[in-house]
């Protein structure tokens, strides 16, 4: 896969809305636990829970691209709605742009829906079919206060104009009348309909087909230069994480085990489940090709977690230490955007894992790795 | 990746989708419906009953109420009265032009009522899901457990007559299957992504329920709707007809069935009339729902 | 399958409860106050208290509810106020010539639907099949009583073939359904009340069968030399328990469904019976009526579930 030139992240003007000064991560999110109560017998106790999102830590900065990856049932989607505010969360915190989401000195939700727009996935649910284009695109602006019909209409067929598609074409159309890639436009119109800072895309992308995802993909990045956007981009598509992030998080289970810059990651994954998820991909040569594959099983049902380790059922490295301790991540929020952090045993020195590098090793590893990209 | 090098945000629009006629949904459903000629002339046929009951005192060639002792029971034809006259020499074509006003108004304002009640306890049941779902569709679960008539005539029964108390009784009996297709279509709705959409762009529950909500759940609630307007009329006309619709005088056609009953030996083809029009409205009625509902049939 | 055949009896309980607080609630929305139905006009306010609480209308619904539910449970349905008779008693009587009638109707139903939905669904599109759908329309949209009505004009007014109504000079005590001249009493009044259903169940009997008709494993058998009766025999067969479903549904609204046509045809059933106690206000008399019908709707239901589940095992239901 050849990639096209990724524009970097730069150092720009302050946002007119910016509140924090660019130093300041757009998005933090502090220890994020989401819980799902299991309801079930004759008399409807609660026998269970799924922990879908198990205190998650992570930062964005402005102008940045997190990928988000893991596989299906890892918990991305419920982070995002999290994120968005759709779904309550039972602990943790949201800091948008140094304020605090929901608290009482902090940013009202109503602020939130403006700062914030999340892009869902095509299908067949994600357009009402009964509204048109333009009706769909100003719905959101219309119910802001202070704003008319008709000045949402011109805003949506402005936006509409931003993502590639003609409101005298489109606009009137229904949803059973347009294709995959123009009904992923509108929806990623209706996101920047508010005049959103940031965008939470839910694989965005991955219902399209190869050829319509490039193009899609091409305008996320031009929009991104062009609004000045923050983008976390979740998919289970690894092609395309490495694609458009600066970087990567890895999630299992609910948990955060692998965060670092995009290249880092991709070249040397320090996490046996990153690395069997980078062994899964197609390769281009034949060659390269997988016989076996790398990552054996379902993930293991969430609602009972494994002890210790949640990965080391599949894992091939485990060993005894792997079931009894939970490995540290370490303090994503506290580390700077090129730090690399892994929650293996494997990687942290003198953790009692046999393959757990030592001190010398860990420091002439990072020196071979290629260089962060310069901010 | 293909045409990574292109202007990235236009692409050829155009040549993506045929040119598709844009086209409201009603709009295709009207399309279909206007070949379904059975459909259509059941249609028109409600149409010009719906007219002849509501100008009936323009074309009423008699006072409906008005007894006339010299004329009791005469024959189809007799004089100038075309359909005869009934037990107290009162005009049958009359009353039965009359009669339509209640029959009609009992076939379509239950289920009116029946939708508008059942429907909003539907979304608010499938939307907010949960313990509020269970409290309400549970209850419509107790009324499901009574058959339709038995229902009707239980409430109705113990209410006594009167139009107001058959209305109150026939809007109970349709307020539970309108309210379970309305939960259905609701809580179907409340997992679309669209709905949370709406909702990460700041839009109140009430305006979800107001712009997505009811305009998904409206069609399906509608089209069983009018397939319940012919069991409504028929249900109205068999309370009539057992004493409990409308006080004597007023001409209804469910009681005009009732009383003329006593007649059948004496003017057997007299007797038969009332039902004759209540048995064309009613199919007229289930023939018009079961076209709308092959029409709006979106899937087709 | 028993663990389902639990769950659905245990899930019936509360329906049957919700069946009972609806049957009493009949009785505390009827207009007039009972009690000065009963006291003479002359009686003081001190008479009205004491027949109250002789009663237990002084006490709060909810105790009445009770009360009233403790009898009902022991199959104590109260005194009927017209004939001086418990109501248990009067019911149980009617009960049992509906439920045949019912079972007759239902009967009838059946076999026509059978015919008339197979053929319909084989001759899919051609004017026979268009010939029973409309008989199927009529069934649904006819007024029964209007039927009824009609019925004795025909056959009792004009050709004089069979009695116009009643269960004959015998009485409905020494009635026999096997002794022609008292079968004759039933025939008008099974036919009228056979046909809504008859309508419904050729309707479900030619679409399902249709639909058996046009999947991949007919084409199969087709194609394998089956002949076309075998064929046919092979779709009904799987078109079955649908049907079976739908007769059930039909049995039950024909027993709460009736109360017009035994009308027509003063058949002494609970129809019969609930015009009567509507005409005399015999509010006793009505709600236990309305109770006994609903109850055996509810238990009807659930047989029909419950042997769904055992001619049908691809049927789960949560």
């Amino acid at each position: 896969m050849e990639h096209p030139k990724k524009p970097e992240p730069h150092v720009r003007d302050p946002h007119p809305r910016d509140t924090g000064g660019p130093a300041q991560p757009m998005l933090i999110a502090r220890d994020v636990k989401k819980h799902f109560p299991i309801h079930a017998g004759l008399l409807n106790r609660q026998v269970a829970e799924v922990k879908a999102v198990d205190g998650v830590s992570f930062s964005v900065m402005k102008g940045e691209t997190l990928g988000v990856v893991g596989e299906s049932g890892c918990g991305k989607s419920t982070l995002a709605r999290l994120l968005m505010h759709l779904m309550d969360k039972d602990e943790g915190e949201i800091i948008l742009d140094g304020l605090s989401v929901g608290t009482y000195q902090g940013m009202p939700l109503q602020d939130l829906r403006r700062s914030m727009q999340m892009v869902f996935q095509d299908s067949y649910s994600s357009l009402n079919p009964r509204l048109t284009v333009e009706d769909s695109v100003a719905y959101g602006p219309s119910k802001q206060p202070g704003i008319s019909k008709k000045k949402a209409r011109e805003i949506a067929r402005d936006i509409l104009e931003k993502v590639g598609l003609r409101p005298s074409l489109f606009g009137a159309r229904y949803p059973h009348e347009l294709s995959g890639g123009q009904k992923q436009r509108v929806n990623i119109a209706r996101a920047l309909a508010l005049d959103p800072r940031m965008l939470i895309l839910d694989e965005a992308v991955s219902a399209l087909d190869k050829s319509v995802e490039a193009q899609v993909l091409n305008l996320l990045n031009a929009l991104k230069a062009q609004l000045d956007l923050t983008y976390v981009f979740i998919s289970h598509d690894l092609h395309v994480v490495h694609y458009i992030s600066d970087r990567v998080l890895v999630m299992y289970l609910g948990q955060v085990v692998e965060i670092g810059p995009v290249d880092r990651i991709y070249a040397d994954p320090r996490h046996p489940y990153t690395r069997a998820l980078l062994d899964c991909q197609l390769s281009m040569h034949p060659d390269d090709r997988v016989e076996q594959a790398p990552l054996a099983g379902d993930p293991p049902n969430p609602v009972n977690p494994p002890s210790g380790c949640r990965f080391h059922p599949r894992c091939p490295f485990a060993e005894e230490i792997c079931s009894s301790k939970m490995p540290e991540l370490g303090d994503t929020l506290r580390a700077g955007r090129d730090q690399h952090l892994t929650a293996c045993f494997m990687a942290q020195p003198n953790s009692g894992h046999s393959k757990a590098p030592t001190q010398a090793e860990l420091l002439k590893r990072s020196a071979a790795a290629p260089a962060p990209m310069e901010a | 990746m293909t045409d990574a090098t292109s202007d990235p945000i236009t692409l050829n629009q155009e040549a993506d989708l045929p040119q598709a006629v844009v086209r409201g949904y009603w709009a295709s459903v009207w399309n279909r419906l206007k070949y379904d000629y059975v459909t259509l002339f059941c249609l028109v046929l409600i149409v010009l009953i719906v007219l002849s009951a509501v100008f009936a005192p323009w074309l009423a060639p008699f006072d409906p109420e008005k007894s006339s002792m010299a004329n009791r029971l005469k024959p189809v034809g007799y004089k100038e009265y075309l359909l005869g006259t009934d037990e107290q020499g009162r005009d049958i074509l009359s009353r039965i032009l009359y009669g339509g006003r209640t029959s009609l108004a009992m076939g379509i304002l239950p289920v009116a009522f029946g939708t508008l009640i059942g429907g909003l306890f539907g979304i608010i049941a499938g939307y907010y899901g949960g313990r509020v779902n269970m409290i309400i569709m549970r209850t419509m679960d107790v009324f499901f457990a009574f058959p339709s008539v038995l229902l009707a005539v239980a409430i109705s029964g113990s209410l006594g007559g009167g139009l107001q108390n058959q209305l109150a009784s026939l809007t109970i009996v349709f307020i539970p299957p309108l309210c379970r297709v309305a939960e259905t279509a609701a809580s179907q709705v409340r997992t679309m992504d669209f709905v949370d959409a709406a909702r990460a762009s700041g839009a109140s529950t009430f305006s979800i329920l107001k712009d997505h909500v009811l305009i998904t759940v409206i069609s399906p609630v509608l089209v069983y709707a009018s397939t319940l307007v012919s069991a409504s009329i028929l249900l109205a006309s068999g309370l009539s007809f057992l004493g409990l619709g409308v006080s004597p005088p007023t001409p209804d056609w469910g009681l005009m069935l009732s009383t003329l009953r006593q007649s059948i030996w004496v003017q057997p083809l007299v007797c038969a009339i009332p039902g004759i029009a209540i048995l064309i409205t009613s199919i007229a009625f289930n023939i018009v729902s079961d076209g709308l509902r092959v029409a709006m049939d979106v899937k087709s | 399958m028993w663990i389902y055949a639990l769950r659905r009896l245990i899930l019936t309980i509360p329906i049957l409860l919700g069946v009972t607080i609806i049957c009493f609630l009949l009785v505390q929305i009827a207009p007039g106050d009972p009690i000065q139905s009963l006291l003479p006009p002359d009686a003081s306010e001190a008479d009205a208290a004491a027949l109250r609480a002789y009663y237990g209308l002084d006490k709060p619904l909810v105790i009445q509810y009770a009360v009233w539910l403790g009898k009902v449970l022991t199959g104590d349905l109260g005194m009927s106020i017209q004939v001086d008779a418990p109501v248990a008693e009067e019911v149980g009587r009617a009960f049992a010539n509906t439920i045949t009638l019912a079972l007759l109707a239902v009967a009838l139903a059946f076999i026509v639907s059978m015919i008339l939905g197979v053929i319909a669904a084989y001759k899919s599109g051609t004017w026979i099949d268009k010939l029973f759908t409309s008989v199927a329309v009529f069934g649904i949209s006819v007024p029964t009583f209007w039927l009824g009505v009609v019925l004795v004009i025909i056959f009792a007014v004009e050709l004089n073939w069979l009695p116009a109504a009643g269960m004959g000079s015998s009485g409905s005590e020494h009635f026999s359904y096997l002794r022609w001249e008292d079968f004759k009493f039933a025939i008008m009044p099974m036919i009228a009340l056979a046909l809504p259903p008859l309508g419904i169940m050729t309707r479900t009997t030619r679409s399902s069968v249709e639909e058996v008709l046009n999947q991949d494993f007919v084409q199969t058998l087709r194609a394998k030399g089956l002949g076309e009766a075998a064929v046919l025999r092979h779709a009904v067969k799987n078109a079955m328990p649908q049907i079976i479903a739908m007769l059930g549904l039909q049995l039950g609204y024909l027993i709460g469904g009736s109360v017009l046509v035994e009308m027509v045809f003063n058949w002494p059933g609970t129809g019969y019976l609930l015009n009567k106690a509507i005409l005399s206000r015999d509010l006793p008399v009505l709600q236990g009526t309305i109770l006994v019908l609903a109850t055996s709707f509810v238990m009807i239901n659930l047989l029909i579930d419950l042997a769904q589940s055992i001619i049908d095992p691809r049927i789960k239901r949560s």
